[in-house]
């Protein structure tokens, strides 16, 4: 699917937030990408969806985003499920901008819980969807006290945690939500996204924009930053590595899904990231399953 | 024209806001890059209309505003921004969170703007410099977030002693104040984590 453009609806302001409100995320996200990795207060306002369904990330690509911008939002690596569409069709009414599934023709890319696999540009955003910013927070529920640690660059609290994690499963047993360090400063939460992502954010020619909405906090890694996940000489970080390749596309080093097939334990792994399964497929590449049921897992390829 | 009459701002103002917020953003990400500012509005001299773009985008009833003595001396800018933006014009530099220098020569030290505090050092000053010129070569080296390996960057005219007093702001990272620069139909932006050396 290339990009779709849709005429605005009448009745809202562009992007549905009023200008002052705009003004407010856009003065805190620059001052997010002065100060990489720092959590900047803003007044989030309600949106029409609830907490927990992208509100931040929504937040702040209505500040940012263009009448010439093409906008591709996934969930989970999926351009299909139910919040993907939902906010994917919020900006097409509100701001008539076109939309996208392909990460290739994307200069916005909101996202809950993945980087596309495919290498992001100079001339894209990505718009990180966040739960909870303070990574500190399950240590040490205070805010007041969580400021004066990022204040001191105090973060022995968090290599605990992760010693923990050793002393007791024998590794680091963080999947999800791990810790990065950027740009030899602050620790900052990545969001959910599975650490198989987290070496994406070094060095990513991208700028990366994070909206945490009931939280209301807005932070940023400008592009071509340092961004280390937090580790130990003796364990060093590692991603996730998984045995087979992807059973529609055959393809390796890509975080894997598993799909249950049927009662009696059939599953198989496929491409959280469905535009570049997509792609893959009609490159012509193969998994073991894609010949098994053409009609529901051949896609639009 | 009689003395109550204010020149008009943006003809778009939804449209035209987020253009030049995008060019901003994108120049303070990317410390080097020029972008281009189009900034057609009609503002009262001394206020350039890039100043003035600057000031529509991003300030308003709670962003406080600080002038140089060149624009603060001029009742129809005071008037103008007054009135399209609504936001308190202090006398403090140390209280601004926007401060717009018309005459870089003669502008406070960086250090008298505000610095935030360590707890909160987005409660700083971003400076907006007009100059005459901006170029992606020039007499400055930069290097840190944003920049791939090493950017340059050209600003004319570039006050004697800057590159001391950037490399005192960057010594007190987090805290700190962020530059914008703006020239005809141009942005470029340092930010408090670029390191600026002469060439």
């Amino acid at each position: 699917m290339s990009a779709v453009a849709a005429p605005q609806a009448s009745g809202y302001n562009f992007a549905y937030l009023d200008e002052q409100t705009k003004r407010m995320i856009r003065r805190a996200i620059l001052k997010g990408i002065a100060i990489p990795g720092y959590q900047v207060p803003f007044a989030s306002r309600e949106m029409p969806m609830p907490y927990g369904w992208g509100t931040g990330g929504v937040q702040v690509t209505a500040a940012i985003i263009g009448p010439a911008d093409v906008l591709k939002v996934i969930d989970q690596g999926s351009d299909d499920t139910t919040n993907a569409v939902s906010i994917r069709k919020f900006f097409a009414k509100t701001a008539g901008v076109a939309t996208t599934t392909e990460t290739k023709d994307a200069t916005i890319i909101q996202t809950r819980h993945r980087i596309p696999e495919r290498q992001l540009t100079e001339k894209q955003t990505i718009v990180f969807q966040v739960p909870i910013p303070e990574p500190l927070r399950f240590l040490e529920p205070r805010e007041t006290e969580t400021r004066k640690l990022h204040a001191l660059a105090d973060y022995g609290l968090m290599h605990v945690k992760l010693y923990e994690d050793i002393s007791r499963h024998g590794h680091i047993a963080t999947t999800y939500d791990y810790p990065v360090e950027v740009a030899d400063r602050y620790v900052m939460n990545p969001s959910p996204t599975p650490k198989f992502d987290n070496p994406k954010m070094h060095m990513s020619p991208a700028l990366q924009l994070f909206g945490a909405g009931r939280e209301k906090r807005i932070y940023a890694v400008p592009p071509f930053t340092k961004v280390r996940s937090l580790d130990f000489e003796d364990h060093p970080f590692e991603v996730q590595r998984f045995d087979k390749p992807c059973a529609l596309c055959a393809a390796t080093n890509v975080y894997l899904d598993e799909v249950v097939l049927d009662d009696r334990g059939g599953r198989m792994f496929v491409c959280s990231d469905s535009d570049y399964c997509e792609e893959r497929r009609a490159d012509g590449h193969r998994g073991e399953l894609s010949g098994e049921a053409p009609h529901l897992v051949g896609g639009a390829a | 024209m009689s003395a109550l009459a204010i020149t008009a701002g943006f003809a778009d103002p939804v449209i035209e806001a987020q253009a030049h917020f995008h060019s901003l953003m994108n120049a303070l990400a990317r410390p080097g890059t020029v972008h281009a500012f189009p900034a057609a509005v009609d503002a009262p001299a001394p206020l350039t209309p890039e100043l003035a773009a600057l000031a529509l985008t991003l300030v308003d009833h709670e962003a406080t505003l600080w002038l140089d003595a060149t624009l603060a001396g001029s009742k129809p800018v005071l008037d103008y921004l007054r009135f399209h933006t609504g936001a308190r014009i202090v006398a403090d530099p140390a209280e601004a969170a926007f401060a717009l220098v018309a005459d870089a020569g003669a502008m406070p030290r960086l250090a008298e703007f505000g610095q935030g505090t360590d707890e909160y050092p987005d409660r700083s000053t971003t400076i907006v410099i007009a100059v005459a010129a901006l170029a992606t070569s020039g007499g400055l080296e930069l290097t840190g977030p944003g920049i791939e390996a090493r950017a340059s960057l050209g600003v004319e005219p570039w006050p004697g002693d800057f590159v001391s007093q950037l490399a005192a702001n960057r010594a007190q990272f987090p805290r700190g104040v962020d530059l914008v620069l703006v020239a005809a139909g141009q942005v470029a932006a340092l930010p408090r984590t670029t390191h600026v050396s002469e060439v």
